[in-house]
C-alpha cells in the first residue's frame, strides 16, 4: 500500500470529479445518480482513509506530498500535501459525503443528475483546499468551491433559493477578488506561489513588511467572511436556511477556519499577531452574538446557523490565542463541529422531510412518534452544548482553558458564558420540537421513525461524537505534529507558579489573578 | 490487592446497563429489563461493599491510589487521566450512592411497574448511577466535572421522563440551565486551578498545598468561591436553588434518589474533596457557611406553606443540603459527610414514603385530600414516622446525631459569628419540626379528606426497601460522629470539635431537641386539636403568607431580570435592529450592491436549467482563467507594473 502514497492525494481530487462526470454522462434513471454519488463517496472516503493509516506522526511537515511543474511562467506547480492540520479536516470531508448522499436520497427529487454532479465536484473542490500547497492551485479550488454551492443553492432553495444565493455569492466572491490580488502581489515580490517558501520568505523580511500588512488583510477578510466571523456573517443564515441539507453539512465552516490557520496565521506571523487582539474580541462577541441570536430564532435552519456561527466563533477564538493548546483545541473542534453538525443537520432534513416545515412552533411532542429520531438529536444536542464525554466538550476545553491561563481571564470568562447560552438554545429546541403535547401538525401526520438509510447515516456520526469525547488522544497525535512554527507558544515545561514560591503570601484576590 | 478491587466496575456496571436497556429495552420482555436495570447496581454496591469489608478486616489500605490510569486529554502540560481516588471519603459516598440507589431502583420495579417507559426509565437510572459514582471517584476535577454534567444530564432526562406534560419538560429544561450558571462558575474555578496550580489532579493540588500552609486567602477566595458557586447549582443553595422545586415534576423514586440523596449532595462532596483548598480560603469558608445557614432557615420558611407534599420535601431537602454547607463552613467537614448520609437514608425514605401514599391514592399529591392514611398504610406509617422523627432530630434517630454535629460545629467556630450561625441553624430546627410534623398530621392522621376509599396495595418491591431505610433512619447515627470523624480523619482532617466541652454540647444540644419538640406541640395543637387555626393564622397576616405561599417570587424576579431581558434583547436589539438593520444595512451599502443585486436576481429567477449551468460555465472559466494565464505579463500589457522582488 505504502506505493500509493505518492499518488494518494491526486487520487482523492480525482475520484470525485470522475463520479461526477459519470453522474452526468449516464440517464437520469430512477435512484441511478443517487447510486454512483454514494459508491463514489464511499470509495472517496475509503481513500481519505489511507492517510491517518499511513501517517507519520513523528515527522512535522508535510507528508504525501507531490510537487510537479505545470506552468513555467508564471511558476504554477501542481502542489498538494497533508500534514497534522489538514489530515483529519480531508477525512472528515471525506466521511461527511456519502453521509450527505443519504440525506438528499429522497428530499432531491428532481434534476438528480445536476445535484449530484456537482456535489461531487464540490467534494473535489474542497478536497483541493484542504492539500493545495501552491497558492494558485489553492486559490482555483477556493474559487470552485464557492460555485457548485451558489448553483445548488440557487436551484435546490427551499422556499427563496435565487436571493440567498445571491447573497452567498455576493459575501463569498466579492472579497475573493482581494484575495488573488494579494495573491499575485506575494507573487511579483517572491517569485514563487509556493507555500512552503513563501512562508519562509515572508516571516524572514523578504517582503517589503509595510505592505505586508495590506496583503494579509486581503486573506483575512476572504477567509472571516467565509467562516463567518462578526460581523460580516451576514450569508450564513440565509444559505442554512435554503442550501440543500447535504452541502451545508459538507461545506459549512471548516474551509475558512482551515484557510484562516493555514493561510493567514501560519503565513504572515507579525500581521497575525498584530491583529489577534482584534480577533479575539471579535471571535467572544460572535460566541455570545449568535449565541444570542440563535436564542430568538423561529425557524430551526436560522437557529442552527446562529449556532454554528457562535462554534465557529469559538474556534477562531482558538487559532488567535496562538497557543499551542489553543490550536489543538481549535483542529480537533473543527472535527467536533463537522460532526455534530452534519448529524444534526440530517436529523432535522429529516424532520422537514418528513412535515414540509421547518418552523420551530409547528412541532412538539414528536418525541413519543420517533423515538429514534429524539435519541440521536438529543445526543447530537449534548455533544454541541459540551457535554463531557461527547466529543464537543474536548475541543471547547482546551480552547477556553488555553484562552484563560495564556491569553487573557477577561475574555475566556465572557466567551464562557456562551456554554450557557448554548445549553439554552439547544435544550429550547429540543424541547420545542419532540416535548409537550403534540402539534396539530404532529398528530395529524405519522410519517414514521427514522428508516435503514437515515440510521446509517446519523449512527456512525453518534458513536463518532461518543469516542472523539472519551479518547482525543487517537487524534491529537497527529493534529500536534502539525502545530508548529514560531508564532504558536511552545509546549513549556512548567507553567505552574507554585513550583516557585516567590509569590507574596498575603496577595489580594484582583493582584493574583493578574 | 490493588489490581483486584474492580474499581472501573463500579461505574462501567451501571453505564453497560444504560446501554442495554437504552438500545435494546424497548424489545426486550420486562422482566428482563428488570433484571438488567438490578443486576448493575447490585454489582456495583458489592463491589463497594466487598471492598469495604477488606478495609473493615485491615486487609486494604486507603487511600488507593491508581497506577498508569489511562489518559484522557494530553496536550502540553494538561495531563488529565481517568484516574480514581477510593480513600475513606469516596468509599462512604459510593456506600451511600451504590446502596441507597440499588433499593431505589428495587422500589421503582414496582411505582414504575405500569409506565409505557419503563426500559427508558431503568436506563436513565442507570446512566445516573455511572456518572454519580464516576463523580465520586474522580482523581481530577475535570473527571469530577464529567460526573457532575453527567449527573445534570440524567436528572434533565428524569425530571422530564413524562415529557408530554408542558410542566415536566419545562422542570427539567430548567434544572439543566440554572445547573448550567453554576457550571459556568465551576468552569471558571477549574480555569483558576489550572493556572495556579498546572494541575487539576486532586492530589497534587493537596500536597502543593500542604507544602506552603502560609499562603492563604488570595486566588485561593476566587477559587473556592467559583467551586462554591458551582456547588449551589448542583445542591440547590442561595441563590441558585429555583430549580429543585420544580424537579419534582419526575417520578417520586428519582426525587428520592436523584434529588434528595445523592445527586444534590454533590457539592457538599465536593467542597469535601476539595476542603484543602478550602481550609486556605477563610473568606470563601466563611461564604459557605453564611450560604448553608441562610438557605436552611430561608428554604425552611418556604417549606411551611406548601401543600403539595413532594414540594415540602424539596424545600426541606434544600433546607437540610444548608445545613451540609454550614457543616463545611465550619470545617466540620466530616460532620457535613455524616449528616449526608444520615440525610439520604431519612430523606430518601421520606420521598419513597411519599411516593407509596401517591401511588396509592392515584396520583394525589395534594396533603389536603390526604389524611387518616396511618390506618390503610400501616408499613409507610411508621416507616415515615421514623424519618420524620429521623429529620427532626430527635433522640436517638438518626437525624439528632449529624445534626448535633453540625450545630455543635458552628457554635465553636467563628466566635460570636458561629453563636449567629448556631442561633439560625437551632431555629432552623424548629422550623424543620413544623414542617415535617405538619405534613405527618396531614397525610397520615386525622380522618380522611380522599375521594379514594380504597386505596391501592402497595406492593413488596416498594415496602421492603423502605422498611430498610427505615431500619438506617433509625439506627444510621448511632455510630457516632467520634468513630465516624475518626474514620474520615485521614482525608478529611480533624473534627474541629475536639477542643469544646463536653458541658456546653449537653446545653446546645438539650436546647436543639427542645426547639423540635416545641415544634411539634405547635404543630399538634394546630393540625390534631384546632385544625381550623392554620387557615385563620394564614388569614391573619395575609402579607407575610403570602410571600411564603409564593415562595419569596424569587422565580419571577429572576425571569423579570434575567429571562426576559436576555429574550427581549436577543429578539429584538440583536436580532432586528442590530442584526438586520445596522450590519445588514451596512453591508448593502457598503457593497452598493442593492441595484445590482435586482438586475442579477431577475436572471437567476429564470429558473431555467440552461442559465444556471452557463452560469457554473462562465465562473468555471473564470477560474481557470486566473490559473492558465501568465498574469504578470498581462497586468503589465495594461499598464500596471508590479515590481519584482530582486528586479
Amino acid at each position: 500500500m505504502d506505493g500509493l502514497n505518492q499518488s494518494i492525494l491526486t487520487v482523492i481530487l480525482l475520484v470525485p470529479l470522475a463520479g461526477a462526470i459519470l453522474v452526468a454522462l449516464l440517464p437520469d434513471r430512477g435512484k441511478l445518480p443517487n447510486w454512483i454519488a454514494l459508491l463514489t463517496s464511499l470509495v472517496t472516503f475509503a481513500f481519505t482513509l489511507h492517510l491517518p493509516a499511513r501517517f507519520a506522526a513523528a515527522q512535522p511537515g508535510f507528508q504525501f506530498e507531490v510537487n510537479h511543474k505545470w506552468i513555467a511562467d508564471p511558476a504554477i506547480f501542481y502542489h498538494v500535501g497533508v500534514d497534522g492540520l489538514s489530515l483529519w479536516l480531508v477525512v472528515l470531508t471525506g466521511l461527511l459525503a456519502p453521509i450527505g448522499v443519504l440525506a438528499s436520497w429522497n428530499a432531491v427529487k428532481e434534476r438528480r443528475k445536476v445535484f449530484f454532479s456537482l456535489f461531487l465536484v464540490q467534494q473535489t473542490a474542497m478536497f483541493g483546499v484542504f492539500v493545495a500547497l501552491d497558492m494558485m492551485i489553492y486559490y482555483a479550488f477556493w474559487e470552485l468551491s464557492l460555485v457548485p454551492m451558489a448553483v445548488l443553492i440557487a436551484m435546490y432553495g427551499r422556499k427563496d433559493g435565487p436571493r440567498a444565493a445571491l447573497k452567498f455569492f455576493l459575501f463569498t466572491f466579492i472579497p475573493s477578488a482581494p484575495l488573488l490580488v494579494a495573491i499575485l502581489w506575494l507573487y511579483a515580490h517572491t517569485h514563487t506561489f509556493n507555500f512552503v517558501y513563501l512562508q519562509i520568505l515572508i516571516n524572514q523580511g523578504w517582503v517589503p513588511a509595510a505592505d505586508l500588512f495590506w496583503c494579509s488583510l486581503a486573506f483575512l477578510v476572504a477567509f472571516a467572511v467565509k467562516v463567518p466571523v462578526f460581523p460580516i456573517h451576514g450569508w450564513i443564515a440565509d444559505t442554512f436556511n435554503e442550501a440543500p441539507v447535504a452541502l451545508a453539512m459538507v461545506v459549512a465552516g471548516k474551509l475558512g477556519l482551515y484557510s484562516m490557520l493555514r493561510f493567514h496565521v501560519e503565513l504572515f506571523h507579525a500581521q497575525s499577531q498584530a491583529i489577534a487582539p482584534l480577533m479575539i474580541a471579535l471571535a467572544v462577541i460572535g460566541i455570545l452574538y449568535g449565541a444570542c441570536l440563535a436564542l430568538a430564532q423561529r425557524d430551526y435552519w436560522r437557529l442552527l446557523a446562529f449556532a454554528a456561527f457562535s462554534e465557529y466563533s469559538m474556534i477562531v477564538l482558538g487559532i488567535y490565542g496562538l497557543t499551542f493548546t489553543g490550536w489543538t483545541g481549535a483542529v480537533y473542534q473543527m472535527l467536533n463541529v463537522g460532526v455534530v453538525e452534519g448529524a444534526l443537520f440530517l436529523l432535522l432534513g429529516a424532520i422537514e422531510n418528513r412535515y414540509g416545515t421547518s418552523q420551530i412552533q409547528a412541532y412538539g411532542g414528536l418525541a413519543a412518534k420517533a423515538p429514534r429520531l429524539v435519541s440521536f438529536f438529543v445526543i447530537a444536542s449534548l455533544a454541541m452544548v459540551g457535554l463531557p464525554l461527547l466529543n464537543g466538550f474536548v475541543g471547547e476545553f482546551l480552547i477556553l482553558s488555553s484562552t484563560f491561563t495564556e491569553v487573557s481571564h477577561g475574555w475566556a470568562v465572557a466567551a464562557a458564558l456562551g456554554v450557557i447560552l448554548g445549553a439554552t438554545y439547544m435544550l429550547w429546541l429540543v424541547q420545542r420540537i419532540f416535548y409537550g403535547a403534540e402539534s396539530e401538525l404532529v398528530h395529524a401526520n405519522s410519517p414514521g421513525d427514522l428508516g435503514f438509510r437515515e440510521l446509517a447515516g446519523v449512527a456512525p456520526l453518534a458513536v463518532l461524537m461518543l469516542v472523539m469525547g472519551v479518547a482525543p488522544s487517537l487524534w491529537f497525535s497527529s493534529i500536534q505534529t502539525g502545530v508548529h512554527g514560531p508564532l504558536v507558544s511552545q509546549p513549556a515545561q512548567s507553567k505552574s507558579p507554585l513550583k516557585t514560591p516567590a509569590s507574596s503570601p498575603n496577595t489580594t484576590p484582583a493582584e493574583a489573578i493578574q | 490487592m490493588n489490581g483486584s478491587l474492580y474499581l472501573w466496575l463500579i461505574p462501567l456496571a451501571p453505564f453497560a446497563g444504560f446501554l442495554i436497556n437504552g438500545i435494546v429495552g424497548g424489545r426486550l420482555p420486562k422482566v428482563l429489563v428488570t433484571f438488567v436495570g438490578l443486576v448493575a447496581p447490585l454489582l456495583s454496591f458489592s463491589i463497594v461493599a466487598r471492598d469495604a469489608f477488606f478495609v473493615w478486616s485491615g486487609s486494604l489500605a486507603l487511600p488507593v491510589a491508581e497506577q498508569n490510569a489511562p489518559a484522557w486529554i494530553s496536550v502540553d502540560t494538561l495531563h488529565i487521566s481517568f484516574g480514581s481516588v477510593f480513600d475513606q471519603l469516596s468509599m462512604v459516598m459510593l456506600l451511600i450512592v451504590t446502596g441507597v440507589g440499588f433499593l431505589i431502583h428495587v422500589y421503582s420495579v414496582g411505582y414504575m411497574a405500569d409506565d409505557k417507559g419503563y426500559a427508558r426509565y431503568f436506563s436513565y437510572l442507570n446512566l445516573f448511577l455511572f456518572f454519580m459514582t464516576a463523580l465520586v471517584l474522580a482523581g481530577n476535577v475535570l473527571l469530577m466535572f464529567v460526573g457532575w454534567e453527567g449527573v445534570g444530564l440524567a436528572s434533565y432526562l428524569l425530571i422530564g421522563f413524562w415529557f408530554q406534560k408542558d410542566s415536566a419538560s419545562n422542570a427539567g429544561k430548567k434544572a439543566f440551565i440554572v445547573n448550567r450558571v453554576g457550571d459556568f462558575g465551576f468552569l471558571i474555578g477549574i480555569f483558576l486551578l489550572l493556572a495556579t496550580f498546572g494541575t487539576l489532579s486532586f492530589s497534587e493540588i493537596s500536597a502543593t498545598l500542604a507544602a506552603s500552609p502560609a499562603w492563604q486567602g488570595g486566588v485561593f477566595n476566587v477559587i473556592a468561591l467559583c467551586l462554591l458557586f458551582g456547588a449551589t447549582g448542583k445542591s440547590a443553595q442561595l441563590p441558585l436553588y429555583i430549580w429543585l422545586p420544580d424537579a419534582m415534576e419526575g417520578p417520586t423514586p428519582v426525587s428520592a434518589l436523584i434529588h434528595a440523596a445523592t445527586m444534590v449532595t454533590a457539592g457538599v462532596y465536593m467542597i469535601c474533596r476539595t476542603h484543602v483548598l478550602f481550609n486556605h480560603a477563610p473568606f470563601a469558608l466563611g461564604t459557605v457557611a453564611v450560604v448553608g445557614a441562610a438557605t436552611a432557615f430561608f428554604a425552611a420558611t418556604m417549606g411551611l406553606v406548601q401543600n403539595d407534599i413532594k414540594r415540602v420535601l424539596a424545600y426541606s431537602t434544600i433546607s437540610q443540603l444548608g445545613y451540609m454547607f454550614l457543616g463545611c463552613g465550619v470545617a466540620a467537614y466530616s460532620a457535613a459527610i455524616f449528616h449526608l448520609m444520615t440525610h439520604a437514608f431519612f430523606k430518601a425514605l421520606l420521598f419513597l414514603g411519599a411516593g407509596a401514599v401517591i401511588h396509592s391514592l392515584g396520583g394525589e399529591q395534594d396533603m389536603r385530600k390526604m389524611g387518616g392514611l396511618w390506618k390503610t398504610m400501616p408499613v409507610t406509617f411508621a416507616c415515615m414516622t421514623a424519618a420524620v422523627m429521623a429529620i427532626c432530630g430527635i433522640p436517638p434517630f438518626a437525624g439528632f446525631f449529624s445534626k448535633d454535629a453540625i450545630l455543635y460545629a458552628a457554635f465553636l467556630h467563628y466566635g460570636t459569628g458561629g453563636k449567629l450561625l448556631w442561633g439560625v441553624g437551632a431555629l432552623t430546627a424548629l422550623l424543620t419540626a413544623l414542617y415535617m410534623f405538619r405534613l405527618w398530621y396531614m397525610t397520615f392522621l386525622g380522618t380522611s379528606r380522599s375521594e379514594i376509599h380504597h386505596p391501592h396495595p402497595t406492593p413488596a418491591s416498594m415496602l421492603v426497601p423502605m422498611t430498610i431505610l427505615g431500619a438506617l433512619s433509625i439506627c444510621g447515627g448511632w455510630i457516632g460522629i467520634e468513630h465516624f470523624g475518626g474514620f474520615l480523619e485521614p482525608v478529611l482532617g480533624e473534627m474541629p470539635t475536639k477542643s469544646g466541652s463536653a458541658l456546653t454540647e449537653w446545653v446546645l444540644t438539650g436546647i436543639a431537641v427542645l426547639l423540635a419538640l416545641e415544634g411539634w406541640l405547635i404543630i399538634d395543637k394546630y393540625y390534631r386539636r384546632k385544625p381550623e387555626r392554620p387557615a385563620q393564622l394564614a388569614a391573619a397576616v395575609p402579607g407575610a403568607y403570602n410571600l411564603l405561599f409564593n415562595k419569596y417570587y424569587v422565580d419571577e424576579f429572576y425571569g423579570w431580570t434575567v429571562v426576559k431581558p436576555l429574550f427581549v434583547i436577543s429578539r429584538y436589539v440583536l436580532g432586528f435592529f442590530i442584526d438586520k438593520a445596522v450590519i445588514g444595512g451596512a453591508v448593502w451599502l457598503m457593497g452598493g450592491t442593492a441595484t445590482l443585486s435586482g438586475a442579477i436576481l431577475q436572471r437567476w429567477q429564470s429558473g431555467n436549467i440552461r442559465s444556471y449551468a452557463a452560469w457554473l460555465a462562465a465562473a468555471a472559466a473564470a477560474v481557470l482563467l486566473f490559473i492558465v494565464v501568465p498574469w504578470t505579463s498581462v497586468l503589465a500589457g495594461i499598464g500596471i507594473h508590479i515590481h519584482m522582488a530582486g528586479h
